[in-house]
């Protein structure tokens, strides 16, 4: 909650403290041969990438590269769109959750998600926070879950005198907060987020990022971001998409987000990082 | 992390939501079913089986074996001079010489005036096919001079034929006459002026207390009850502006009504009715041209007027007349404000301009549903046909215009 | 050129306001002559033309006011009419002298009633079933019915009470029960006749609800039935509102219907099977009639529409309101 050491320092524990990217029993979610069509137009064609347990992985690339319909089909919100359509598996605890026995109510609830732009509900901070918990039957005491659940998203501070009040009062990075506790108040076991911090000015931005490594002791966080700098200070891992001469996107390459960043294995790669870093 | 800590209940909550998803269709099926009974209320009494007695039967009308049908017009004129008072015979020569009169209409008139038959009891469409022995054995026990036969009750005579006190022969050809003509009179004022306070209203009006009163006050208007209009157009058009609405300042006022109960006042009152409703189509019209069509005549040294006439309304026209035709198909269906102003109950003769007496589709309708008699619901049901024929063509004319204009668009 | 532009500025007016034509003044006195600002007749006179036609608007609301207020007051200054016997009689028959309005507006408030019992869950049902369930296929089908339900004219709504719903009553509880006039029948088909108007607003007001609201709730493990319930309709619930007392506006002031099918005559009851004669039902069967002007009859019916203004007027408002508001949380 109080993180005040130096993002810099962290990546480098985190460099030092994983070596082997893949090990079987840490692996969170995979895909296999993901790929994934709005009507006729393939967005992201056969995507094989694992996302570690318990860290963060970041996806970047250039617009329009399918990051982020990958990242929805880990929580079947692509089912949303009706002309979307997934071939392939997604693997989330060795059971691949487009099996048509799966339910994506249950999915969306062990697999949680933040948005680009905050959205928090119009109704109060609290109910803001319990909704998520209050439908998907929580029994212990609603109280204390937003209490803990707003602690643990540095919130609760600038928060508590006014629970009562709409959520849409708070600031933007207040409640982009706001909507991480709501996510995190329903224990999930993978939070996804969808370039939580674009919307937001550097000082709040800061603060996402802070909280993003403090959850990453508990949750596997993937975040998409078109921020190249952002996936350097928060990640454990980065995978990077590109596209394709349809338009379709592909993954080119993932792993350490220090071996991405200083030695990619792919010239692509290589090209789209000193290209941006100039 | 305790997975312990929650209760999901997915399946329960996935039932519940298949409940009330079923719930939610079956509202919009009700609505459908509503339509649908509705529509199948008026097919069945438009069509269906009547009892019909004549006074005489055409059978003893027969001249030298041969039947009433066959005979030529010398024949029939002499049945008709036999049978019917000099008086009235004499009022038929005014009307138009026996001389000028075809066969056709010869025989009408002696079906009319000596046979005259009396529909003495109706059915439904529904019971006159399923029902039909029971109707034959039930006409043949109370109605034992009646004849059964099936009886479409809109049909070419019934749009051509003037409003009749025996609704045998009634039509509506009046009724549409007086309600082109209302409709004529109500878009020649609406138009021009509805367009004419969108364009200010969208182009010219800054952000002023004035402008915003009118803007709010036309939303308020689209609000107000039709009866209300009816009332205005009583007190003010009827009544105030009588020597004007009567045609008494032309002096070609209506001599047997020489008051304001005209087609103009009812005119006038429609008019003032759709004004805001087209108004706010012609607004949404004129907003969707964009702001750089303007620009670039602006650029060009055009004046306000210029622009507006050159540029705006030409891309604006299509959606202003799809909002009018919404706005006719408003006006034709009115008929509280046309009771109020003063429809006249019976009117015969076709109406010959802005000042005579009227009646309309829907008054016609309203009248004829409110007499307790069978037949009277039957010409109500026919009547409502034409209209709803009317009206759907009218909507399909603004569907058409639309999806046109989209595609352009 | 130069020719040409002295001309339009004899023959045409000025370019009223600031434009994207208009340049600041110059220097050089050619310029000066050429720019200086005309004054062109057909532009003003264009303009105070197109104002007229918007202030026509508001003449017909003064006219209304007028209307209402002058025959209004013509009826309370007689001597046989108090104020308060207007507001608290329980009898209206005009042939006695007798003018309490409760019966006329007992009868308004029951159709009224049971039409919105009839179209407001109907209708929000429907709304969120084509904003949030049904596919945009199914949406173009199922929109242009309740399209062509709401533009079939009240008159034929009439006709249906009277020779379907009434009978329909009348073989479900009893034709001893259920008199032939009665408000049940016109209530409901009152209720199918704004139940289109009541789902089309509503269906906008759910459809404004901004997209990444359904993804929230969804990401947090909702169904389809919790995020329109619990998250969409909450969210959309003052568009609702707004939709819900403009159906209740059209339902006071609609007049063919209860003409036809709630009864003649003024009845202080509150059996929705019997007789009862509304205040727009009145009005349209006194108006009906011949009716001489300046009769206590005439200014009567003026004074019951003045009472359906304010009332419809002030609902109208209210809906207004609610819907300015809705639109400032949004946009």
């Amino acid at each position: 909650m109080n993180f005040i050491s130096p993002i810099f320092t962290h990546t480098q524990v985190q460099q030092c403290l994983v070596d082997t990217p893949a090990a079987a029993g840490n692996c969170a979610i995979e895909t296999h041969d993901l790929t994934i069509y709005y009507g006729d137009f393939c967005a992201v064609r056969d995507i094989n990438l694992h996302v570690e347990l318990r860290k963060i992985t970041a996806f970047i690339g250039p617009s329009g590269c399918g990051k982020s319909t990958v990242l929805r089909a880990f929580n079947r919100m692509n089912d949303l769109i009706p002309s979307a359509r997934v071939e392939g598996a997604v693997l989330f605890g060795g059971q691949n959750i487009y099996a048509p026995t799966v339910d994506a109510v249950e999915v969306r609830r062990r697999v949680g998600m933040v948005f680009q732009k905050p959205n928090p509900f119009p109704k109060s901070i609290y109910e803001n926070v319990a909704w998520g918990a209050r439908i998907n039957g929580y029994r212990g005491n609603l109280d204390e879950l937003v209490e803990r659940t707003l602690r643990h998203a540095a919130l609760w501070d600038e928060v508590k005198d006014k629970l009562q009040q709409s959520a849409l009062a708070l600031s933007g990075g207040q409640q982009q907060r706001l909507c991480i506790a709501r996510a995190i108040a329903i224990e999930p076991e993978i939070i996804l987020m969808d370039e939580p911090a674009s919307a937001l000015d550097p000082i709040a931005t800061l603060r996402i990022e802070e909280l993003m490594r403090t959850l990453a002791q508990d949750y596997t966080i993937i975040v998409v971001t078109h921020n190249m700098q952002q996936a350097a200070r928060v990640s454990d891992y980065t995978a990077f998409f590109m596209v394709d001469e349809n338009r379709a996107g592909y993954m080119v390459e993932q792993g350490h987000t220090r071996e991405i960043f200083t030695n990619p294995k792919d010239k692509r790669t290589e090209d789209y990082i000193t290209g941006r870093f100039g | 992390m305790t997975r312990a800590h929650f209760d999901p209940r997915t399946l329960h909550r996935h039932r519940a939501a298949g409940i009330w998803s079923t719930l939610f269709l079956g509202a919009i099926i009700i609505a459908i079913v509503a339509l649908g009974a509705l529509l199948y209320d008026i097919v069945d009494e438009s069509f269906g089986l009547v009892a019909i007695e004549n006074r005489i039967d055409p059978a003893s009308l027969a001249r030298d074996g041969m039947p009433l049908e066959t005979l030529d017009k010398a024949q029939l004129v002499e049945i008709l001079t036999g049978h019917i008072s000099a008086g009235l015979l004499r009022r038929l020569e005014n009307d138009l010489p026996f001389e000028e009169r075809d066969r056709a209409n010869v025989y009408a008139l002696v079906l009319e005036r000596v046979v005259e038959p009396k529909i003495v009891k109706t059915w439904s469409l529904t019971d006159s096919l399923t029902n039909r022995a029971a109707i034959e054995a039930e006409v043949l026990a109370e109605y034992p001079q009646a004849r059964l036969e099936f009886h479409a009750w809109i049909n070419s005579t019934f749009i051509q034929s003037p409003q009749s006190s025996s609704p045998e022969f009634a039509g509506v050809r009046t009724a549409i006459l007086g309600s082109l003509w209302t409709i004529v009179i109500t878009i020649a004022v609406a138009f021009p002026i509805g367009v004419g306070a969108a364009i200010y209203l969208e182009e010219y009006a800054s952000d002023t207390l004035v402008n915003r009163v009118i803007q709010t006050n036309i939303n308020n208007l689209a609000g107000v009850p039709s009866i209300l209009y009816g009332m205005l157009g009583l007190a003010i058009f009827v009544r105030g502006l009588e020597p004007l609405t009567s045609g008494a300042w032309l002096g070609a006022g209506d001599p047997t009504t020489a008051n304001g109960r005209t087609v103009l006042s009812a005119g006038l009152t429609l008019a003032l009715l759709v004004l805001p409703l087209l108004i706010i189509n012609a607004q949404e019209a004129i907003k969707a041209v964009p702001a750089s069509l303007r620009q670039a005549s602006y650029g060009l040294g055009a004046t306000r007027w210029q622009t507006i006439w050159h540029h705006v309304l030409p891309n604006a026209l299509p959606g202003i007349l799809t909002g009018t035709i919404l706005a006719i198909s408003r006006a034709i269906g009115e008929t509280a404000p046309l009771v109020v102003v003063g429809a006249s109950a019976f009117v015969a003769l076709d109406p010959s301009g802005p000042f005579s007496k009227f009646t309309t589709l829907p008054i016609q309708i309203y009248q004829w549903t409110t007499r307790p008699q069978d037949q009277y619901r039957n010409l109500a049901a026919a009547a409502i046909l034409v209209l709803l024929v009317l009206l759907l063509s009218l909507n399909a004319a603004a569907i058409l215009l639309r999806n046109r204009y989209r595609r352009q668009g | 050129m130069a020719l040409t532009s002295t001309k339009q500025a004899l023959v045409s007016g000025k370019l009223p306001g600031k434009l994207p034509g208009d340049l600041p003044g110059e220097t050089a006195s050619d310029t000066q002559s050429l720019l200086h600002k005309r004054f062109r007749l057909g532009e003003t006179f264009i303009q105070g033309f197109l104002f007229v036609c918007g202030a026509i608007s508001i003449l017909t609301t003064i006219g209304i006011l007028y209307v209402l207020g002058h025959e209004s007051l013509l009826f309370f200054r007689n001597p046989d009419v108090s104020l308060l016997e207007f507001f608290t009689g329980t009898k209206w028959q005009p042939a006695i002298l007798e003018f309490g309005i409760l019966p006329l507006f007992n009868a308004t408030l029951i159709t009224s009633a049971i039409a919105l019992l009839v179209a407001l869950p109907l209708g929000l049902s429907a709304a969120v079933y084509l904003s949030e369930y049904a596919t945009p296929r199914t949406r173009g089908v199922l929109k242009p019915i309740l399209e062509i339900l709401a533009g079939i004219p009240t008159v034929v709504y009439g006709y249906f009470a009277l020779s379907f719903m009434t009978p329909l009553l009348r073989t479900l509880f009893g034709a001893d029960t259920v008199e032939i006039y009665n408000t049940a029948s016109a209530g409901l088909v009152m209720g199918i006749l704004i139940l289109p108007l009541v789902t089309s607003m509503s269906e906008d007001a759910l459809s404004a609800v901004p997209g990444s609201l359904r993804e929230a709730a969804y990401a947090l493990g909702a169904t389809k039935l919790e995020t329109a319930v619990k998250v969409v309709v909450p969210a959309a619930l003052s568009g609702i509102t707004a939709a819900f007392i403009i159906a209740a506006s059209r339902a006071i002031g609609e007049t063919m219907i209860v003409a036809i099918a709630a009864g003649a005559g003024p009845s202080f009851t509150l059996n929705p099977f019997r007789a009862a004669e509304t205040m727009t039902g009145h009005i349209v069967r006194i108006s009906g009639g011949d009716l001489s002007y300046d009769s206590i009859d005439y200014n009567s019916i003026f004074a019951i529409g003045l009472m359906l203004f304010f009332m419809t007027l002030t609902l109208n408002l209210i809906s207004n309101r609610i819907v300015r508001r809705f639109r400032e949380v949004y946009e």
